[in-house]
């Protein structure tokens, strides 16, 4: 009963409270390129959840299985991307074999993925937090989720400010970061939550 | 002629930051202060003039298929470089910059730069445009910093300048996350006026 208890308090803080993009700022280059259709927002998300739970556990099983007992702390930055490099790349190759149709629906974001900060943020992180295997792997899982849930919400407002009438010179980019804005506002609310 | 031009291009005709929105997270997550914009800027700026160096020179021995691998373990490397001696020399600042330092490896800024022009470009040449693509990034960021931390804090690089009723009350906002998004989009709204009038 506590385990599942830690989980909901992890999951509330990862997806809400201490949400990526909007309170910790990582992962902000596709949140603001591929926010533009929502299609393309659902198939990043789901990208993304899935890259960020495998990394954060097997950069997890990395730091403690061979950096530590080897005194190798120092690699950990290089060690930790070219996991990450190295993982999407197979990922990338596993699902064009076995899921041709999911491979067309996500593998265009796939080689994005590789420098999106938010995956080298969420196994650092993992290491800087001390969290257990168990809470690595949920932390990266929950994570991913509070990303999909700003990048598809991102996509709608974005979707409807298409029609709308933007004075010329904050078209794109600067109404997109004004919105942004706004969303970070309302995130706010969340601030200072503690279960 | 051309050399002034590498240097200068990257500080406003095409700022890695407000023209080219790229590295937005640090742009974002460190400009709460001055001090700390500058510090990541200084940062960035020497990885991005070590690995246009490096990367400019290895460029034919590199095989083209892994070549992104590549540009990334020498970056990293530059970051670790960075990580180290900023934790032995300025551990407050290393500190607040926190996670910032080794996700300069995944700044989009320093990858581009070596795909765009130190793959193609001599050593001379990669090494003035990391220099001035450095600077330019710097530049954005201590703007930045200035508008939030003079509005949210009400001082500049921990100086007061604004008045004392002020600094009681500030506009807190600009320095949570709101005003990071909020200043930026204004910011890039303004380089579109200006580019518009030349």
């Amino acid at each position: 009963m506590q385990f599942i208890g830690s989980m909901f308090t992890l999951a509330i803080m990862s997806i809400f409270v201490s949400n990526f993009v909007l309170s910790r700022f990582l992962g902000l280059c596709p949140y603001i390129g591929v926010s533009k259709k929502l299609d393309s927002a659902v198939g990043m998300g789901m990208a993304v959840i899935f890259v960020m739970t495998l990394a954060s556990t097997i950069t997890w099983l990395i730091q403690y299985y061979l950096l530590v007992p080897n005194n190798l702390g120092y690699l950990q930055t290089i060690a930790f991307i070219l996991t990450i490099a190295a993982l999407v790349q197979f990922v990338e190759m596993v699902i064009q074999k076995m899921a041709p149709a999911l491979y067309k629906s996500l593998g265009v974001f796939l080689p994005l993925i590789t420098t999106n900060c938010a995956v080298l943020g969420v196994s650092i992180l993992n290491i800087t937090e001390e969290y257990t295997f168990i809470g690595s792997v949920m932390n990266g899982f929950f994570s991913g989720v509070g990303f999909t849930l700003v990048l598809v919400l991102m996509a709608g407002i974005r979707e409807r400010l298409e029609q709308a009438e933007v004075p010329v010179t904050m078209k794109g980019m600067p109404i997109a970061l004004i919105v942004a804005g706004c969303m970070a506002l309302a995130f706010g609310g969340f601030a200072g939550f503690k279960i | 002629m051309s050399t002034v031009k590498e240097l200068t291009k990257g500080f406003v005709k095409e700022n890695p930051v407000f023209v080219m929105a790229l590295g937005m997270c640090p742009t974002l997550a460190v400009t709460t202060s001055v001090e700390n914009a500058i510090g990541m800027g200084l940062a960035a700026t020497f990885v991005l003039i070590c690995s246009n160096i490096i990367i400019s020179l290895i460029k034919n021995l590199i095989p083209s298929k892994i070549r992104i691998p590549c540009y990334i373990v020498v970056i990293a490397s530059f970051v670790t470089i960075v990580d180290m001696a900023m934790h032995a020399y300025v551990p407050a600042l290393h500190k607040s910059l926190g996670l910032f330092i080794p996700l300069i490896v995944v700044n989009c800024i320093i990858l581009g730069r070596a795909e765009a022009f130190a793959s193609k470009n001599n050593v001379f040449k990669s090494m003035l445009d990391g220099i001035g693509m450095g600077l330019g990034f710097t530049l954005a960021l201590v703007v930045l910093g200035s508008i939030r931390e003079v509005l949210g804090a009400g001082q500049f690089l921990g100086m007061n300048v604004l008045p004392e009723a002020y600094r009681n009350l500030p506009m807190l906002a600009a320095i949570l996350a709101p005003g990071a998004f909020l200043t930026l989009g204004l910011l890039m709204g303004l380089m579109e006026i200006f580019k518009k009038k030349q």
